[in-house]
């Protein structure tokens, strides 16, 4: 396992050191200028974390320039393009259904919750392709207890931003929008579960999902819901985007699992940006001492 | 002069060459995100529009009432060839790193990469008989050989069809393209149905050495 104890390197040190030294400068001309809170590349660091992995992230180009957002366009270039048209201020979050205290939360509310944490997390995109990513956020638990819970919530459903004017790709029916993604519970409340409001120690950028996405790092990508304004809790499993769209493709777990193929594609390797080899995909994408409990007796053929 | 230099040969074979220049100054710029991903979707798009470049001469000529076009068709149909081999190396080297018990699995196993591999099993008696002298030495069978174009590239356009996730607008675009250039001859032929007589009598005083039509 490649779980990093606290006191490790932070990923500002594994960064090319030019890349890092160029941010730095800015970020010192931002600071000196006045710039606040709100702009582009604001800073937001996080404690470093014991769930971290060790190994060296991806750059903040290949993280920001390669993505799927098809709220912004289906190729992964659209998002950096076009996703300068998303606001994320203000943002409201409604957390509703099964809770005991129900709320909407501003974005900075959600902010204050608990510590900013630094998350350096593998990413494997069920397209075969992966990235180490140092996101910046707090576990989604701290945001699920905030509301209390009842003993109905089995199921955690969510949803992106909807609104044609500031999302260009919302215009093509690719997909039923919103795009929803859902969690079982235990899997919501996990530790590894966290909401992502920042990369690489700044703001997160829009085309990554600013101003607060979903990480679960031991799913396929598209699981990791993008600009998030509904959680709702509830009873029943909920309807999820991919798998409304593909239902023998794209099933409600996802769990990366090398052993399971893509009816069109096989699973059982990848391609980390910046490597010319491809590497074997590991079961729960290297995740599997801390999650594979949670799908004990399960057939993992049958809920992929 | 300028008709001249649009008429000569190599300025059409250079122009083709560019797809891969593209591509080239791209890797070594450097600034891809996933290059491999880049050439292998690039060398495969290139592949299938030649295909349809070749596929379109006929039509011209006809329509344009210009021979001339003929001249191109061979170079375009080895240029789909040459794509269409980068591409299926650039798969068994830089994808499948020449794992060939993965590759064999991976062929039978994906509807995309089996009909991809029947499109360019298919492509290679079409470039090793498209000399002249293997023109002259089938004679009406070379025609009916490479009548097996159309089959590749309704092969090459189900292969994009079915890789794509969910997208299809860029498949559709080339599946279009393709039923215009064969609804083209389908038109041909229920015409040359009824006036096959008239034909008939233009070739009798134009022979042409076009039977792949
Ligand atoms: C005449 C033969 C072929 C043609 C015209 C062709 C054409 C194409 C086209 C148009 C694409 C999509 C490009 C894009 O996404 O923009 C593609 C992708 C691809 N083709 Fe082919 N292809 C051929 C043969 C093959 C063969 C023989 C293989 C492997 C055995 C193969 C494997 C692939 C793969 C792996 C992809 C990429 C899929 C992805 O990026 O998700 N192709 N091809």
């Amino acid at each position: 396992m490649l779980i990093r104890r606290p006191g490790d390197i932070l990923p500002s040190e594994i960064t090319p050191k030019d890349v890092f030294l160029n941010r730095r400068q800015f970020m010192t001309a931002a600071a000196g200028t006045a710039l606040l809170a709100g702009e582009a590349a604001a800073a937001l660091k996080g404690i470093p974390s014991r769930y971290s992995a060790s190994e060296q992230p991806n750059s903040r180009k290949e993280i920001t320039s390669y993505n799927n957002f098809y709220e912004f366009g289906t190729s992964k270039e659209d998002p950096a393009r076009n996703a300068g048209s998303l606001k994320t201020r203000p943002w409201q979050v409604v957390v509703e259904g099964e809770a005991g205290k129900p709320k909407t939360f501003g974005i900075e509310e959600i902010l204050k919750l608990a510590p900013l944490e630094e998350r350096i997390y593998r990413l494997r995109c069920v397209e075969g392709w992966s990235m180490v990513i140092p996101w910046v956020g707090i576990p989604l638990a701290s945001l699920l207890k905030a509301v209390q819970p009842t003993g109905n919530a089995k199921f955690v459903a969510f949803e992106t931003l909807n609104d044609p004017k500031q999302m260009p790709g919302l215009a093509s029916r690719v997909l039923d929008w919103p795009y929803r993604e859902g969690l079982r519970m235990d899997e919501a409340l996990h530790p590894l579960t966290i909401l992502a409001v920042g990369l690489y120690g700044e703001v997160l950028p829009n085309q990554n999902g600013a101003p607060i996405r979903l990480v679960v790092p031991w799913k396929y990508g598209f699981k990791s819901i993008k600009s998030i304004v509904r959680i709702r809790l509830q009873a029943q499993q909920p309807a999820t985007s991919w798998n409304l769209a593909a239902p023998n493709e794209y099933g409600f777990y996802s769990n990366v699992n090398p052993a399971v193929a893509h009816p069109r594609w096989s699973q059982a390797t990848e391609r980390r940006i910046g490597e010319f080899l491809k590497r074997k995909t590991l079961p729960f994408n290297g995740y599997g001492d801390q999650v594979a409990r949670l799908y004990q007796g399960m057939d993992l053929t049958r809920f992929f | 002069m300028l008709l001249r230099l649009l008429q000569s040969g190599s300025l059409w074979f250079v122009l083709s060459l560019l797809p891969l220049l593209r591509a080239v100054f791209l890797l070594w710029q450097g600034e891809l995100v996933n290059p491999v991903e880049f050439i292998t979707r690039s060398s495969g798009t290139w592949a299938l529009v030649f295909l349809l470049l070749t596929l379109a001469i006929t039509p011209l000529r006809q329509m344009s009432g210009w021979s001339g076009w003929l001249q191109y068709r061979r170079m375009l149909g080895l240029y789909a060839f040459f794509y269409a081999v980068l591409h299926f190396g650039i798969y068994l080297w830089l994808d499948q790193l020449f794992d060939w018990a993965a590759i064999v699995r991976d062929i039978i196993e994906r509807p995309f990469i089996t009909v991809g591999m029947l499109a360019l099993l298919l492509l290679i008696p079409l470039a090793i008989t498209s000399t002249k002298a293997m023109m002259r030495r089938l004679k009406r069978r070379w025609g009916l050989l490479h009548r097996l174009i159309y089959p590749i590239a309704i092969l090459a356009v189900v292969h994009f069809w079915w890789l794509v996730k969910k997208d299809l607008s860029e498949p559709m675009i080339y599946a279009a393209v393709l039923a215009l250039l064969l609804g083209w001859r389908c038109r041909a032929w229920l015409f040359g149905f009824t006036g096959r007589l008239k034909q008939q009598n233009v070739r009798a005083h134009s022979p042409r050495r076009d039977p792949a039509g």
